[in-house]
């Protein structure tokens, strides 16, 4: 149990700057998601929190303590790693006492932790079998459990879940941040999707290009995006961005609606034509083309009209609902 | 996923096989056949005329001094050839493996010896170690020590141990490096975390994973320094001191051609290959039930 400061860090390879510095106060027992399209520098900031990337500037703390200059075995911390990272040659077991075995832990007590992950995590039947006789989800779990017994300060994980069928990611999205509750640990969570960030995370960081563009709890980021960019990675289907122009507003600023706060409507303002529709079930999607050629999306119930390909129909929204950001993509 | 690639006939099949089965049929059946055939034989002085002698052969060899000494000269050869080369090829892979810069480098370089014939390598090393001229042997002059192969036993191993494993450090480096390059960073990462230095990562993790390759390797050595050490010995040693340097292959040649005992070198060379298969048939068998795959 611990909290962890991040405080302007920065990274750089050779003359490229990747992470262009980040400030983050995690609360103890806090879950945190830093989430960002790929190459956005998330993969970096976590390993540099666990120690496995030097950082070039900047202080990381754990619990008060500066941890730059450690070594990531010192830090007590704990990492998951998207392809596992199990050792092959080693049961369950072996596996998941890897850790205490090196830190001189008694046998017993050794035997008595990695039984209280195992019951944790139901992996009691599998402890003397190979990491290659499990199955994804197994594995996962054997991964999970590996950082369990060591007991650290912070939990690190890195797409851990990637990896996972759909049906089997949801699953173990509530089975993780049902575990971190569990144990209250405090822990940070990189992922690229953004389901997982809205489902999962106390607070997200959404990272754009080695930025932090904002940090919040994750409703508060879904209702008020700061930037364009956080407007449309978080929420699915994403935010439609129209030129003021097109509304017949002056000056050069986007605006955006989300699709299910808009309606199609005769009366509505701005005329589109209807491209196609994916209908999920419970809902609709309809995709529209706008006579400037912008793409629009709107939701729909199951019960509402869809109309035909190739009709125009009016949209409609609350004005409240309208999100306007400048040409550098801040909300103003 | 395997892919398998189905033949409707029969011919195709055996004219692809064909050649291959035709050179180890010239190469290695026919020769060994004869090698067989001939130990049980003692030929007349000028080859005119073969008398049988059944096991005379290997009765009379087994119960020779001087064979048996051969014997445990290449055991002690072999080990240590194989010891140091693996050895050596391990440490400066694992070095290579930690580079993060002009590794490239480092490899050609380190590759090159593996192109050089075991004859060259031998009289480069004979050079090198020469009892009047050589420029090693002269710094240890310098140093008090009279280094002298050519009289002194010990020397005379040491010298062909290193000059037959310093050709095999290249080929057994490359595999070392392909192997530690296939072991996942983010494990060895993982055992970073968990609180492993370098040396535990390397016994509990790393040399774990590498054991295909090690194993790979011991058995390819070992055979090397069986047969393919002739041409060192040869340049170097030609078998002495005292035959302190005479291995099993170089006994062959030397009891045949030198000796003109074709019947005994026939024998020889039909131990040779019974203890090199029985070799490799134990090391399958109880050496890789111990590879983690």
């Amino acid at each position: 149990m611990a909290t962890l400061t991040l405080n302007n860090v920065k990274k750089s390879f050779g003359k490229t700057d990747v992470i262009h510095g980040i400030s983050i106060n995690v609360a103890d027992g806090e879950f945190i998601v830093i989430v960002g399209p790929s190459g956005c520098g998330k993969s970096t900031l976590l390993r540099m929190v666990a120690g496995l990337e030097t950082t070039t500037s900047g202080d990381i703390q754990i619990d008060g303590r500066r941890v730059n200059d450690q070594e990531p075995m010192d830090r007590d911390i704990a990492m998951v790693f998207q392809n596992y990272a199990l050792y092959p040659h080693m049961s369950v077991f072996d596996n998941m006492a890897y850790g205490l075995k090196i830190a001189r832990t008694p046998r017993a007590e050794i035997e008595e932790r990695v039984a209280h992950a195992a019951k944790l995590l139901q992996l009691e039947t599998y402890l003397q079998r190979k990491p290659r006789e499990l199955s994804g989800g197994q594995r996962q779990r054997v991964a999970m459990g590996r950082a369990i017994v060591r007991k650290p300060s912070v939990f690190l994980f890195d797409e851990p879940l990637s990896n996972l069928d759909a049906k089997l990611r949801v699953q173990m999205r509530l089975e993780i941040k049902a575990l971190q509750r569990e144990l209250g640990v405090t822990a940070l969570y990189v992922t690229h999707d953004q389901v997982e960030a809205m489902t999962m995370a106390d607070r997200m960081v959404v990272m754009n290009g080695g930025i932090a563009d904002q940090i919040g709890e994750p409703l508060e980021v879904y209702a008020n995006p700061a930037t364009e960019f956080v407007a449309g990675f978080i929420g699915s289907p994403p935010t439609n961005f129209l030129s003021a122009e097109i509304l017949g507003q002056s000056g050069d600023a986007k605006i955006g609606v989300r699709p299910e706060h808009t309606r199609l409507s005769d009366s509505g303002s701005l005329k589109a034509r209807a491209a196609y529709s994916e209908a999920l079930g419970a809902e609709t999607l309809v995709h529209l083309k706008c006579a400037d050629g912008t793409q629009f999306t709107v939701r729909q119930d199951a019960a509402s009209m869809i109309p035909q390909e190739g009709t125009e129909v009016g949209l409609d929204w609350d004005p409240a609902n309208e999100m306007r950001f400048d040409s550098s993509g801040r909300r103003c | 996923m395997e892919k398998r690639v189905k033949f409707k006939g029969l011919w195709l099949p055996i004219l692809l096989v064909f050649p291959q089965f035709l050179i180890t049929a010239i190469f290695f059946f026919y020769p060994a056949g004869q090698a067989i055939w001939q130990s049980l034989f003692i030929p007349d002085p000028f080859g005119l005329s073969m008398q049988w002698v059944g096991l005379g052969n290997f009765e009379f060899l087994l119960a020779d001094r001087y064979y048996r000494a051969s014997f445990f000269t290449t055991a002690v050869f072999s080990i240590l050839v194989t010891v140091v080369s693996m050895g050596v090829a391990l440490y400066l892979a694992v070095l290579a493996d930690r580079l993060v810069k002009g590794s490239g480098t480092y490899r050609t370089l380190l590759i090159w010896p593996y192109a050089v014939a075991p004859a060259v390598a031998g009289v480069l090393w004979l050079f090198m170690f020469n009892t009047r001229v050589g420029v090693v042997t002269w710094y240890l002059g310098l140093l008090g020590y009279d280094w002298n192969h050519v009289l002194n036993e010990g020397e005379a191993m040491g010298l062909v141990v290193v000059a037959s494993a310093w050709g095999r450090i290249s080929y057994n480096f490359l595999f070392f490096l392909a192997g530690l390059q296939a072991i996942p960073r983010s494990v060895i990462e993982a055992a970073a975390i968990d609180g492993a230095h370098f040396w535990t990562r390397f016994r509990t993790i790393v040399f774990p994973l590498l054991s295909p390759t090690t194993f790979f390797l011991l058995v390819v050595n070992i055979i090397y320094s069986f047969f393919e050490t002739f041409g060192v010995i040869h340049t170097i040693t030609s078998g002495g001191p005292q035959q302190a340097t005479t291995i099993l292959v170089y006994k062959v040649y030397a009891d045949g051609f030198v000796g003109q005992d074709l019947g005994s070198s026939a024998a020889q060379s039909v131990i040779l290959l019974a203890i090199v298969s029985l070799l490799t048939v134990i090391q399958f068998k109880y050496i890789e039930r111990r590879v983690h795959y």
